[in-house]
């Protein structure tokens, strides 16, 4: 093991970093289409039922598959980075738009009764009201898309888009259990380290009602 | 005749499919009373209250709030103007959890944009007015008050704007006896001050006749009884008779 980390130390950093980078860029672009889109989701809730539902259907095809289907797309497979981020959005997608819509569906009709009564917006009502009190539902929707997308990354080495998953690829093609070390236990620290600090980032969010 | 603070002209309503709610209700509340509407669940209470500012629209007739017709609002400007002009109490107090009390109380105004400063001392003197320690419980959350400490915040925050019409959706329901009381007096005290038109919609007769200078009485979607407080106990409307029964019923046993 510590032959292993003197031999790989430097590369295990540089995956380590280009892991988390995949994760970042993916989890900021799920975010910024999951959370509005979720909003739009309770606001035309006709569409809710198959959109949910389409990320849903993406969230079941296996992670390799995915890579391997998305490759012949045109500018997508031109570039594994790319298609990794693009693959690993849709995998975030699900928990974080299930959760935004769920998190403004929980405000009771009472008090968004209440906030038209006292003359906002529908602007004014989700971002002073309906988006404060959803908070702690919609992180831990996105939580768990991080944690997802933390291990779904592993994947993405099969398409040399890079990340820790690399070593463990190697790792079994040599039968060096070492190396597959190398690349597993930094990939489940960094799950653990996102999932303990959103989760803590979580519970400062919570609302209590009553 | 003292000029109307709310109107309604043949209002009728039924949710969509459903069958009538509310049939060609025409009603005047003079500006600066009290009246209490009455009525068993389901009877349309609430949703008549709803339509003065305009949570609820008819689907035939017209409601008028200070001569302005709510009805043809289709702007949310204008709705939303309208609705900074009425103060709206209901049941489960509709206190944003999220908030602190001094927030909530002072909400109305951090809306319509107004200085902190001014937001601060508007909220201790509405907390003031309606009998709580401002600085007590400026900084706590909802869940950290009393029922009855959180219906008097419901019921500051209302009159945080200073609103021409006040409406009231079963304020006290929730509350015990006692606490109700306190509520209902401390209410009239307030509204002998403040002189506001009140719509206040309850299932409690005493407390209607109390409160109110008028009480309205619903069933199936039309007034039934319409007369001033004082002539109840002398009425000899049926449905009149129904609550009054009630009420002695009470204190028999």
């Amino acid at each position: 093991m510590i032959a292993t980390l003197q031999r790989h130390g430097w590369e295990i950093a540089r995956l380590t970093f280009e892991h988390l980078w995949l994760t970042v860029i993916a989890m900021l672009f799920a975010i910024l289409v999951g959370i509005p889109l979720g909003v739009l989701l309770t606001r035309r809730r006709r569409w809710a039922r198959p959109v949910i539902g389409f990320a849903n259907v993406i969230q079941t095809v296996p992670s390799l598959a995915l890579f391997g289907l998305l490759l012949p797309v045109p500018w997508l497979g031109e570039n594994a980075a790319r298609l990794a981020i693009v693959a690993l959005i849709a995998y975030a997608l699900l928990p974080i738009l299930r959760n935004t819509y769920a998190g403004i569906d929980s405000v009771s009709p009472e008090l968004r009764r209440v906030a038209d009564a006292m003359g906002m917006t529908g602007w004014q009502r989700l971002r002073m009201v309906e988006l404060p009190i959803a908070g702690s539902i919609i992180l831990a929707g996105v939580r768990t898309a991080t944690v997802i997308c933390v291990g779904v990354a592993t994947i993405a080495a099969a398409i040399g888009a890079g990340g820790l998953g690399e070593l463990i690829f190697r790792g079994v093609a040599s039968v060096d259990n070492g190396l597959v070390l190398a690349g597993a236990i930094p990939a489940a620290l960094l799950a653990l380290t996102a999932d303990a600090g959103l989760g803590w980032i979580e519970k400062k969010l919570a609302v209590r009602q009553g | 005749m003292p000029t109307a603070g709310v109107e309604f002209a043949k209002v009728s309503y039924s949710p969509e499919g459903g069958h009538l709610v509310l049939r060609d209700i025409s009603l005047a509340l003079a500006a600066g009373t009290t009246t209490a509407l009455l009525g068993r669940s389901g009877s349309g209470k609430t949703t008549l209250l709803r339509m003065v500012n305009g949570l609820v629209q008819p689907t035939a007739g017209e409601v008028r709030v200070e001569g302005h017709v709510v009805t043809s609002m289709r702007a949310p400007k204008d709705l939303v103007r309208l609705r900074r002009d009425i103060g709206y109490v209901i049941q489960e107090t509709g206190l944003f959890p999220h908030m602190t009390i001094e927030r909530n109380t002072a909400l109305a105004l951090e809306l319509a944009e107004k200085p902190h400063s001014e937001r601060e001392s508007r909220a201790r003197e509405l907390i003031g007015w309606v009998g709580l320690d401002f600085d007590g419980l400026r900084n706590r959350f909802p869940w950290q008050l009393s029922g009855g400490q959180k219906q008097r915040v419901g019921l500051a925050r209302a009159l945080a704007l200073d609103p021409s019409v006040l409406l009231m959706d079963e304020p006290f329901g929730a509350l015990d006896p006692l606490t109700r009381s306190e509520m209902q007096t401390m209410l009239k005290k307030l509204l002998q001050r403040l002189s506001k038109t009140v719509l206040l919609v309850t299932h409690d007769l005493e407390e209607a006749l109390y409160l109110a200078d008028r009480v309205l009485i619903l069933a199936e979607g039309q007034v039934v009884a319409d007369l001033p407080s004082a002539e109840v106990s002398r009425s000899a409307n049926p449905h009149v008779r129904d609550y009054l029964s009630v009420v002695r019923h009470k204190s028999e046993r």
